[in-house]
């Protein structure tokens, strides 16, 4: 099979881009999206052009490095995998795709189709951790968890950081990543003494970055790779009302033990 | 940081605003609509509710004063947050986007935006009363008689009102988009403030579904009702008045004396 690429071309984020078209070579219909624009680079290499920049990893749908917004959808026609995991047998012959970076004030271009996700290393870094035990690891399931806590926790822990949820979203909003990473401590009993701090800095965090609110649109959920819910907004809109109405705490006058 | 400002300043203290003032102006739209259902018996009834209503200024006005609150902190933070929205992504998809997010989601700001532009116009026509907006005439002109007292004809407005064609259908247009907002606005509510699980969440989708169906039927059967002649059209005969009348007419005042009784 052949396709027609309409791929997205940017030298850096200073130089305006603009969409430019390539014919792909013979391709295997098992390829995976990402091996397909391998191919592609070959040629573009062997005719000594600059091949297309995108970004990958792992291509087992794991690291949430790969990204692509195609033919308007973040991650390709399918639901609920990630673009690596993608086959050109879900293309026809002579298809034309589009094929755009993702979109987000808070995920500047880098080049092509990369874009810069440190936004969210930064929205982890104010609040996506537990206290440190140190002393010797604690047994083994010492600390009870009930099971649909425990099972709610391992799926917004899911979550690849890939940024497709902000991709899709109207808003660029972030909620549903932030959620599911706000989520998946607050579930938990380890987790519990930072749960309403964390919440509220991790919200303030993405206000912070630039992205936009939720208008309860769905489409975050609708592209997400690893099918995280909307439910877990809703917790953490929960949390952070509760961080909202305790405020800061208040500093100990007087010291020590008081 | 006071607890204001932390709200105001945050994108989900302002969804939280926007869902508890939505929710306040649906329950105030609950009882306009029931009190407006009046207009399905006789003349006396809705008449008296009215004067009801004029005779407790306190309460009128601070009901008054705490929806124009509420319509102003929703609207308020409605346009901040779709400023914020709309430069969270500076450079749009050359594809059509919005993938998977259902129409009237992502048309919540115009929807909202004709309702106030019907808010602004249904208040013209029957609260303030001014004549030029009305298609038929000067409104304070109607007076029906109330337990021997002279009061506002609120049920020969509505019935004359309702009458002429572009008035009810620009009624019958706010009201469908009132339904586009309520329909995904009411669930989305519940979302904002945080309650919804995997188990709540469709039942919360078919109750907003259920509500909003259940205003649009009861705020457009009363201007349908009227316009099709089902409701007081006989009443709308006896009192008809020439546009720019200064008086009510002899028909008016004979009417009314006979209703008194
Ligand atoms: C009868 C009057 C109105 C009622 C009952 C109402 C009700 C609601 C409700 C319940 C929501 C959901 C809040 C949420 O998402 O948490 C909402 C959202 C919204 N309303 Fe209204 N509304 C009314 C009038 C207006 C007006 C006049 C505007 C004007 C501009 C407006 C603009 C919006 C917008 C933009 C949203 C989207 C919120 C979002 O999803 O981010 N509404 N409304
Ligand atoms: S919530 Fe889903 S779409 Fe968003 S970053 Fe996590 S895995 Fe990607
Ligand atoms: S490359 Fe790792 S998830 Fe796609």
């Amino acid at each position: 099979m052949k396709v027609t690429l309409k791929v997205w071309r940017q030298k850096n984020r200073n130089t305006p881009g603009s969409f430019k078209t390539y014919e792909s070579p013979e391709l295997n219909e098992n390829m995976s999206f990402l091996e397909m624009l391998d191919v592609v680079n070959e040629q573009l290499a062997n005719r000594g052009e600059e091949p297309i920049a995108f970004d990958h990893d792992c291509r087992e749908g794991i690291c949430g490095t790969c990204s692509l917004v195609i033919d308007g959808k973040p991650h390709g026609p399918h639901k609920g995998i990630a673009t690596c995991q993608t086959y050109m047998r879900s293309f026809k012959n002579g298809d034309e795709i589009v094929v755009e970076p993702f979109r987000a004030k808070a995920f500047p271009l880098i080049k092509d189709l990369v874009c810069d996700r440190k936004s969210f290393d930064r929205i982890q870094q104010a609040g996506g951790f537990i206290t440190v035990r140190t002393g010797a690891a604690p047994d083994a399931n010492s600390i009870p968890v009930p099971k649909p806590d425990a099972d709610l926790a391992m799926d917004a822990a899911q979550c690849i950081g890939c940024g497709a949820c902000v991709a899709a979203c109207k808003n660029a909003s972030a909620m549903l990543f932030v959620s599911a990473k706000i989520s998946h401590l607050g579930l938990v009993p380890q987790g519990q003494p930072e749960r309403y701090k964390r919440a509220k800095a991790m919200v303030d965090q993405m206000d912070a970055e630039g992205f936009g609110a939720c208008t309860v649109t769905g489409s975050c959920e609708a592209v997400c790779p690893k099918e995280i819910s909307l439910d877990f907004i809703a917790r953490m809109n929960r949390d952070y009302g509760v961080a909202l109405l305790k405020g800061d705490p208040k500093a100990i006058k007087g010291g020590g033990a008081g | 940081m006071n607890i204001f400002d932390r709200i105001w300043n945050s994108s989900l203290g302002k969804k939280y605003l926007m869902a508890l003032t939505g929710a306040a102006l649906f329950v105030f739209l609950i009882g306009h609509l029931l009190g407006n259902l009046q207009i399905f018996g006789p003349p006396e009834l809705i008449n008296g509710y009215a004067h009801f209503l004029k005779s407790k200024p306190a309460m009128v006005w601070g009901a008054r004063l705490g929806l124009l609150a509420c319509v102003a902190l929703h609207i308020a933070s409605a346009v901040t947050l779709a400023q914020l929205n709309a430069t969270a992504r500076p450079q749009a998809y050359a594809t059509k986007g919005a993938y998977g997010a259902s129409t009237a989601s992502q048309y919540m700001l115009p929807t909202g935006i004709v309702i106030v532009s019907f808010v602004v116009y249904h208040l013209a026509h029957f609260t303030v009363l001014l004549p030029g907006v009305n298609g038929v005439g000067d409104f304070s002109n109607l007076k029906a008689t109330l337990h021997h007292e002279q009061v506002p004809d609120v049920y020969g407005m509505m019935v004359l009102g309702f009458e002429v064609g572009w008035v009810v259908l620009f009624y019958l247009v706010a009201q469908a988009l009132l339904f586009m907002h309520l329909n995904h606005g009411l669930a989305a509510m519940f979302q904002s403030l945080g309650f919804r699980d995997h188990v709540w969440w469709p039942r919360i989708q078919f109750l907003a579904r259920a509500a909003s169906v259940a205003l649009l039927i009861g705020y457009c059967i009363i201007p349908l009702a009227i316009y099709l002649r089902l409701v007081g059209h006989d009443y709308a005969e006896m009192i008809r008045f020439k546009p720019k009348a200064q008086t009510a007419p002899p028909a008016l005042v004979a009417a009314q004396g006979k209703e008194a009784k």
